[in-house]
């Protein structure tokens, strides 16, 4: 909280995972998915970058491809130090213990037929030469540390609640002491009244521990808690990156614009005052992405130059990155 | 909205239970509501507090059993659904009252065109010609906002988007001129910016239409953004109900103040930490001989463990149901 975090633990370079679309008989491919296209971000040393955007623009398809649980298309990705874009699975393995992932459904993640105590152990048992009694005590711990009673390490994940069974995935993250945790929408599931919990959980953790998270929510009122900075992304590919105080005073990208202006406000004085940009269309299929700039098809702003011309992303003041034309003479003029 | 005017919708303690093989499950007890013309009630309340078995008991959707809608009365168009015939209930539901659950046994088939699911309703209740009720489903498609409508009612549900597959539901909800319209977190499962699009044209098919809505949502920013009343359900019950601008300025009951506590905002004071409301919510197998947020309160007394509390009326059309008076900061009197 004192100083800002300034040494990148995560440097991401141009990363893109395309899936291949296969159709017919022989299954032959037939075009790509341009899940993520193209993304270039840092995370600094113990803050929170959040990653924010709508259903299906890319937003888990790129935590899973910064930890390496995709062979990835193209790009650059080094965490703490070593560059593990083109490593392979198998040596990634030694190198799993560093970054973990948190998944947004505490019911699906959590195997029905493994004991609360067997799922944190496991990856004790995979890492580590801990003795059964070590690796038995330091369940506790973990438990303990994300707030589980330890008489509950006998029972089995469906005896729990959602925020209940949320902090075992968390407590199973931790036991390898990660440096770095992509939290995959670790509270949509969950109620009102539990996501405050389990943020709060998350909080404290990373003051204790000095954890650096990849934070992806479509809730841009708990990311503006949660988040040292925010990346909003929109088909693939990121437009917008910034502090968190300037991205929600100031939104620069006519996307963020119009996604913070949709968000429903708790107040109902905010709610007839506040102008709303209701955006027209759907999102286009990242499969067959329009030409020019991605957001061209509803964009408020559209020029004639987006439609042909993709825009670059780039630094447009210290701090703050964005890919919109609306932008790029004042960059062209300053060169 | 007009204050004076006789309910079209009023419904009088109503309580459902489950039987099931471990017990008996007090879902929904004692809830009281009334809806005027062309306003739009708001619901809110955590995971399980009885929102939708309300609203599916009214209508009688629920399956029986295992559920028992044991009291109460349904009271709509001079006859209580309670106590009406099957065909009848059956002609006034997607009919009179047009009803969007996110339940997916209310929502499209995908072995059907979207032009023929919106055509059903208008054969079925308004007995309109094939040609009819053609004409009426592009309009009904044009009213919901989706472009080039004549030719996507031959499209199956798959060929639309998540957005748009809502928009058909919600223009099947409306085919038959509703005086009604019950929808149950409709946009949850929705972006923010396609939410925006959907209550952006609920705004506009109110004031076109004059229909009354019931809408179900856990999200208190789309209630701020729309309803004209708000009713908190907990455990349930109707623990708070106020118009919006009271219930968000002025909340009574010490649930409604905590739930606006726990949840961040986009443009308010940012909070270093999140208030959360400890504890769980309370399991509902018998019928509530206590307050059924004591467990979670932090003004709780004696009384409320030995008294389920009724809703206080506290003047301009606001209640709570609670013995703190959170206005003097004292116990109310009996
Ligand atoms: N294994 C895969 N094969 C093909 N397409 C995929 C695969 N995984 C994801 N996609 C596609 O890539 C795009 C991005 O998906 P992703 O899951 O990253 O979205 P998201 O931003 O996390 O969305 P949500 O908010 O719904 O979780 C989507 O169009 C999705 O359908
Ligand atoms: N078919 C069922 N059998 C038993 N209990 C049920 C059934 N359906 C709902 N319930 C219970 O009724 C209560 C209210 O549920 P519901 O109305 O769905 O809550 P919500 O407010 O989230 O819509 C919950 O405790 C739920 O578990
Ligand atoms: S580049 Fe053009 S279309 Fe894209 S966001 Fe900027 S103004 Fe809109
Ligand atoms: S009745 Fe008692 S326990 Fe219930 S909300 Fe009021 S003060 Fe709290
Ligand atoms: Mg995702
Ligand atoms: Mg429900």
């Amino acid at each position: 909280m004192l100083d800002s975090p300034q040494t990148p633990l995560v440097s991401v370079r141009d990363l893109k995972m395309h899936f291949p679309i296969h159709a017919g008989l022989l299954r032959r491919r037939v075009g790509e998915v341009k899940a993520v296209d193209g993304v270039s971000f840092d995370v600094m040393e113990g803050e929170t970058l959040g990653l924010v955007g709508e259903s299906g623009c890319g937003k888990s398809t790129c935590g899973r491809a910064v930890l390496r649980l995709y062979d990835i298309t193209s790009g650059e990705i080094t965490i703490d130090g070593a560059e593990i874009g083109d490593t392979s699975q198998s040596k990634l393995r030694k190198m799993r213990p560093t970054m973990q992932m948190v998944f947004q459904d505490p019911q699906a993640s959590l195997n029905p037929r493994m004991t609360v105590e067997a799922i944190i152990k496991e990856p004790l048992d995979e890492h580590t030469k801990l003795s059964e009694s070590e690796k038995r005590e330091k369940v506790g711990e973990l438990m303990d540390a994300v707030g589980l009673n330890r008489q509950f390490a006998k029972r089995y994940p469906q005896a729990f609640s959602g925020g209940q069974r949320q902090r075992i995935g968390i407590a199973r993250a931790l036991a390898l002491n990660p440096k770095f945790i992509v939290c995959d929408e670790p509270i949509a599931a969950l109620d009102v009244s539990i996501q405050a919990q389990v943020v709060n959980l998350l909080e404290d953790l990373q003051e204790q521990l000095g954890l650096t998270y990849l934070f992806i929510s479509h809730d841009l009122s708990m990311v503006r808690h949660i988040a040292t900075r925010v990346a909003v992304m929109y088909l693939g590919k990121i437009v917008e990156l910034a502090p968190r105080e300037e991205l929600y005073a100031e939104p620069l990208h006519p996307y963020t614009r119009a996604l913070l202006s949709a968000v429903p406000e708790p107040d109902p004085s905010l709610a007839t005052s506040n102008e709303r940009i209701v955006l027209q269309g759907d999102v286009p299929s990242p499969a067959n992405p329009p030409e020019g700039c991605n957001f061209c098809t509803r964009c408020p702003s559209v020029m004639d130059i987006c439609k042909t011309v993709e825009p670059e992303y780039f630094e447009v003041a210290p701090g703050r990155f964005t890919a919109c034309h609306l932008y790029q003479n004042t960059n062209d003029t300053a060169d | 909205m007009p204050d004076g005017a006789l309910p079209v919708l009023d419904v009088r303690d109503l309580k459902t239970v489950f039987k099931t093989r471990s017990g008996e499950v007090h879902a929904v007890n004692d809830v009281s509501f009334s809806l005027r013309p062309g306003e739009l009630l708001g619901v809110v309340g955590e995971s399980g507090s009885g929102k939708s078995v309300t609203m599916m008991s009214l209508l009688g959707l629920l399956p029986s059993p295992p559920a028992d809608v044991r009291n109460g009365s349904v009271m709509f168009d001079d006859k209580d659904l309670l106590n009406v015939d099957a065909e009848t209930l059956r002609k006034v539901r997607g009919g009179k009252i047009g009803f969007v659950f996110q339940d997916p046994m209310t929502s499209l088939n995908p072995v059907f065109t979207v032009g023929v699911q919106i055509m059903e309703p208008l054969r079925k209740h308004m007995g309109m010609s094939k040609k009819q009720a053609a004409a009426r489903s592009q309009e009904l498609l044009e009213l919901v906002g989706i472009p080039d409508a004549k030719r996507r009612l031959g499209d199956y549900p798959h060929q639309f988007s998540g957005g748009m597959r809502q928009r058909v539901m919600i223009a099947i909800a409306l085919a038959c001129d509703p005086q009604v319209l019950i929808a149950d977190e409709p946009t949850t499962a929705l972006d923010v910016t396609i939410q925006a699009q959907i209550l952006e044209l609920m705004k506009e098919l109110r004031t076109k239409l004059g229909m009354a809505v019931i809408w179900i949502t856990h999200d208190l920013g789309v209630i701020a953004g729309i309803a004209d009343r708000v009713m908190v359900m907990y455990g349930g019950q109707v623990v708070e109900h106020a118009p919006v601008a009271n219930l968000f300025n002025d909340p009574q009951h010490p649930y409604t103040r905590a739930l606006l506590k726990t949840i961040p905002t986009i443009h308010g004071e940012r909070a270093a930490r999140l208030t959360v409301i400890e504890g769980q919510p309370p399991i509902m197998t018998a019928p509530p001989a206590s307050c059924p947020f004591r467990d979670r309160c932090d003004v709780a007394f004696d009384r409320c463990e030995n008294e389920n509390p009724q809703r206080y009326d506290l003047g301009a059309g606001h209640d709570a149901a609670c013995f703190y008076n959170a206005r003097t900061g004292a116990p109310r009197d009996a």
